[in-house]
């Protein structure tokens, strides 16, 4: 270890073994990459769950033969039985949530250019930041075994042959819960039916040890960004990126150990016989607590409890999906507008203001769980108060475009897209955050359009357009751009068309989460727009293949990238494509400059990176451009 | 690799041009040759600030069982209290002591007296394993008495918070033994006692968390109902 220090940013030799460069390596780089490909992975599954999802509710009685071979309880004769559905719902909700939405922004691309943009040769602990992805993947491994145990079919057989507690339900592929767990429900175990056995305890393990895996990632962040910046770099010279990354690391920090409590004493609950969450006289699948042995006394416990808990975790969350790509947003609008990011301190403050104020808000998920409605109100008002920052940031996103000769990339127009559809879902959250609005509203399909708009499009875009322009750099090759413009629009109007019907079946009050409508007339006539949801779902989803078929056939046939390919100005762009096992070939570079001066007058380029000199420095060999 | 860094601008041009200032101002991060060599102590740094970020995440896990704990304790019919298992007083004394010891440890290290100091961290290693000793020997008190961790709610924070305090603890110990295990390393190279320094910081900052932390659970178990 003694090498660390005598041999300055060498901090450990560059790998040269298969396995330890790229699969149990210690570098920042291939972590990152690492992240990604997990997210990739998790991604296909979650898509492929909402696939099934909308084919049921479209063609409900439709027989999917193919359902029948894969699914032989979950879909008898190939129609999906109820419980199928809903453990395609607490799947596809958890798996995205956790595993794409948390992995790929911070975990993939925080971890990949964090160290670089700040000048660092790595993170500041490399072995924890190893640790803290096979941490996430063991968590990835266990919540895809929860889905097996639960079945009773192949895997979960053999599962079932260790004893009654590996048993699962019937008719489920995995545990029923949604992605919020809510007890009692969550809490009893097998007794409560299907969805609530083996593969229950499993999906909570999995969240448990994805808690601990974040937990890792995000001291690291932390501690990187504090320590690890280069000379020069001071906190006001960080890319937007950095300071999105950081937030969001904090974030994290502060409500992972929160969920991880929760989760805790929910396993309790489950398998030590305690009731934190379950209440006294719970009378569940016809059987009274405590009058067999299969459903043992509980008295006293408080499920509303279980609900602080996992909001006071989940709301800081859904800003740990979205944060990170508000900043690539920042960082990609500025890049392509050829100007400055309009109001630089004021992002800054209003990504600190929507990280803070997200601890204050968790109430607004419980609105009509019988809570004071002094507190509904105050949870509202603070609520309605995040809208003052993100509007910050949106207009700030408009000044940066506003007068700007814009460069079009698929990059830019997906951080475009990115606004877009922050707006649009974001004007939601107005209205779903105040009380008595949300009490008609709660669990009704314009939830689903709302987060998934603001949370999930919306921070999948960020990280689209993340991916588009930090292509070059990590692989040393571009992306096609016209494969990647044509993914874009139809990927676009696709979940335009997908969400905003939403936002009419929630108003006319179809619930979310129910497998069918036929019994409810009301409904009967939005089942048109059912099918239109559907095949517009159909179509994104098979576009999105199209990025797979990009991105794997440009880390190998696309065009060689320079090392700045986008005329970009953070450090970065200073080093080679892709960066040298040290980021900088030995030679930290130096800051001289803010992150986003573009159009400077009188400049040669029209740019000016961070490491450009302004003026001569005795006694300094700071230009970067000196090689020895 | 000549071509690996690009200077895009000739440093002809002014100051003035563009929003930044200047001159590479200080920013904390201390002084360093020709931007290539961090400096150790600076470096070396880090250990202490991610453990106070770490400690951080431990105060929130703990924050949100005590929250559990309160909202239960006080909505609760069936809430009986345990009787205080007596052999809590010698744990107290226990891991009071070894802060204590740990401290010691942490001077003779200053002072450069490396025997004085494994010999210090060994003490407070054993005074560790005693404290745990100590909690074990409270559970099973409890346990022959027929309080288990379903029995109520109290008997199960009781088990919990002392379970969840006793696994941080045993991650502090660890950390005792890794620094004694280095502490047998002997060597003058400032850089390697810079960081040998910082890691016994930042040891000695978890130990004395889990301390005052044990203090707040075992004053939360006992006393606020």
């Amino acid at each position: 270890m003694s090498v660390e220090t005598h041999e300055g940013v060498h901090r450990h030799p560059a790998p040269t073994g298969f396995i330890r460069k790229y699969i149990f390596s210690i570098d920042h780089k291939v972590i990152g990459i690492q992240y990604i490909m997990l997210a990739l992975a998790a991604v296909i599954v979650g898509m492929l769950m909402s696939l099934l999802m909308r084919m049921n509710l479209s063609w409900p009685g439709t027989s999917w033969p193919i359902l029948a071979t894969l699914f032989p309880t979950g879909a008898p004769g190939g129609q999906m039985t109820p419980e199928f559905y809903l453990s395609l719902v607490t799947m596809h909700g958890t798996i995205m949530v956790f595993f794409v939405l948390t992995t790929a922004p911070q975990g993939g691309f925080g971890n990949y250019f964090l160290p670089i943009q700040i000048g660092a040769e790595d993170m500041a602990f490399p072995y924890l930041n190893m640790l803290s992805f096979w941490v996430t993947l063991v968590g990835f491994i266990v919540i895809l075994l929860a889905i097996f145990v639960e079945g009773n079919q192949g895997l979960g057989e053999w599962f079932a042959a260790l004893g009654p507690s590996f048993r699962g339900g019937s008719g489920t592929v995995g545990p029923i819960g949604g992605w919020t767990g809510y007890a009692p429900l969550s809490a009893l175990g097998r007794v409560a039916g299907p969805g609530q056995g083996a593969g229950m305890n499993l999906w909570v393990i999995s969240i448990a040890i994805f808690c601990v895996g974040s937990l890792l990632g995000a001291l690291n962040f932390i501690t990187t960004l504090l320590n690890m910046r280069t000379k020069g770099m001071s906190l006001m010279r960080m890319p937007l990126t950095c300071w999105a990354w950081f937030t969001t690391a904090v974030l994290a920090l502060l409500s992972f150990p929160v969920l991880l409590g929760g989760g805790i004493l929910l396993l309790l609950d489950r398998i030590a016989g305690t009731s934190f969450f379950i209440p006294g006289g719970l009378y569940v699948s016809g059987l009274l607590s405590g009058s067999n042995p299969n459903f043992p006394l509980h008295t006293g416990g408080s499920p509303i409890l279980w609900q602080h808990l996992f909001w006071f975790f989940g709301h800081p969350e859904v800003y740990i999906a979205i944060l990170p790509g508000m900043g690539a947003t920042s960082h990609i609008l500025a890049t392509f507008a050829r100007k400055p990011v309009f109001g630089y301190r004021a992002m800054v403050f209003a990504i600190f203001a929507i990280g803070l104020l997200g601890f204050f808000v968790w109430g607004h998920h419980m609105f009509i769980s019988g809570m004071s409605p002094y507190s509904a109100i105050a949870f509202s008002i603070l609520t309605l108060s995040i809208g003052v920052p993100s509007a910050v940031k949106t207009f700030n996103w408009l000044g940066t475009l506003w007068g700007a000769r814009i460069r079009f990339t698929t990059a830019m127009l997906f951080a475009l897209g990115f606004v877009s559809l922050f707006v649009a879902g974001g004007i939601t959250g107005l209205i779903l955050g105040q009380s008595s609005l949300d009490l008609a509203m709660h669990d009704t399909y314009i939830v689903t359009a709302h987060f998934h708009l603001v949370m999930g499009v919306a921070s999948i875009f960020g990280m689209f357009a993340a991916t588009y322009f930090w292509f070059p750099k990590m692989f040393g090759r571009s992306m096609n751009e016209k494969i990647g413009k044509l993914h874009f629009w139809i990927t676009f109007v696709g979940v335009y068309a997908i969400f905003v019907p939403m936002h009419v079946m929630g108003i006319q009050g179809m619930p979310r989460r129910y497998s069918s409508f036929g019994e409810y007339e009301f409904l009967a006539s939005l089942h048109p727009l059912v099918v239109f949801v559907s095949v517009a779902a159909i179509i994104t989803i098979a576009v999105q293949f199209l990025f797979y078929f990009n991105v794997f056939w440009s880390i190998f046939k696309g065009e060689k990238a320079g090392d700045n390919p986008w005329e970009a100005t953070t450090l970065e762009w200073n080093t080679t494509s892709p960066p040298p096992h040290d980021n900088f070939a030995g030679v930290l570079p130096t800051v001289y400059h803010g992150p986003y001066e573009f159009a400077v007058p009188g400049a040669p380029n029209d740019y000016v990176m961070q490491t450009d000199l302004e003026a001569e420095v005795p006694g300094e060999n700071g230009h970067n451009g000196h090689k020895h | 690799m000549a071509t690996m860094v690009t200077s895009t601008r000739p440093p002809e041009i002014k100051k003035g041009a563009g929003t930044g200032p200047g001159l590479p101002g200080p920013n904390g991060n201390g002084s360093r040759r020709g931007g290539s060599f961090r400096d150790p102590e600076q470096h070396a740094n880090r250990y202490r600030i991610g453990m106070w970020v770490a400690l951080a995440s431990v105060t929130m896990m703990f924050t949100s069982l005590s929250s559990a704990y309160i909202v239960r304790a006080s909505s609760a019919s069936d809430w009986i209290a345990l009787p205080m298992p007596r052999v809590l007083i010698a744990s107290t004394a226990l891991i009071l002591a070894s802060s204590f010891t740990l401290e010691v440890a942490r001077r003779k290290l200053k002072a450069s007296l490396t025997k004085a100091y494994t010999q210090w961290v060994l003490v407070t290693v054993a005074l560790g394993l005693a404290f745990l000793a100590s909690q074990l020997s409270a559970w099973r008190q409890l346990s022959a008495a027929g309080l288990y961790l379903s029995s109520n709610p109290h008997s199960s924070f009781f088990y919990l918070l002392t379970g969840a305090h006793a696994v941080h603890l045993a991650g502090g110990l660890l950390g005792l033994v890794f620094l004694w295990l280095r502490s047998r390393w002997i060597t003058t190279d400032a850089a390697v006692l810079k960081k040998r320094q910082a890691s016994a910081d930042a040891v000695s900052i978890y130990w004395h968390f889990m301390d005052a932390l044990w203090i707040y659970l075992f004053l939360l178990l006992f006393l606020w109902r």
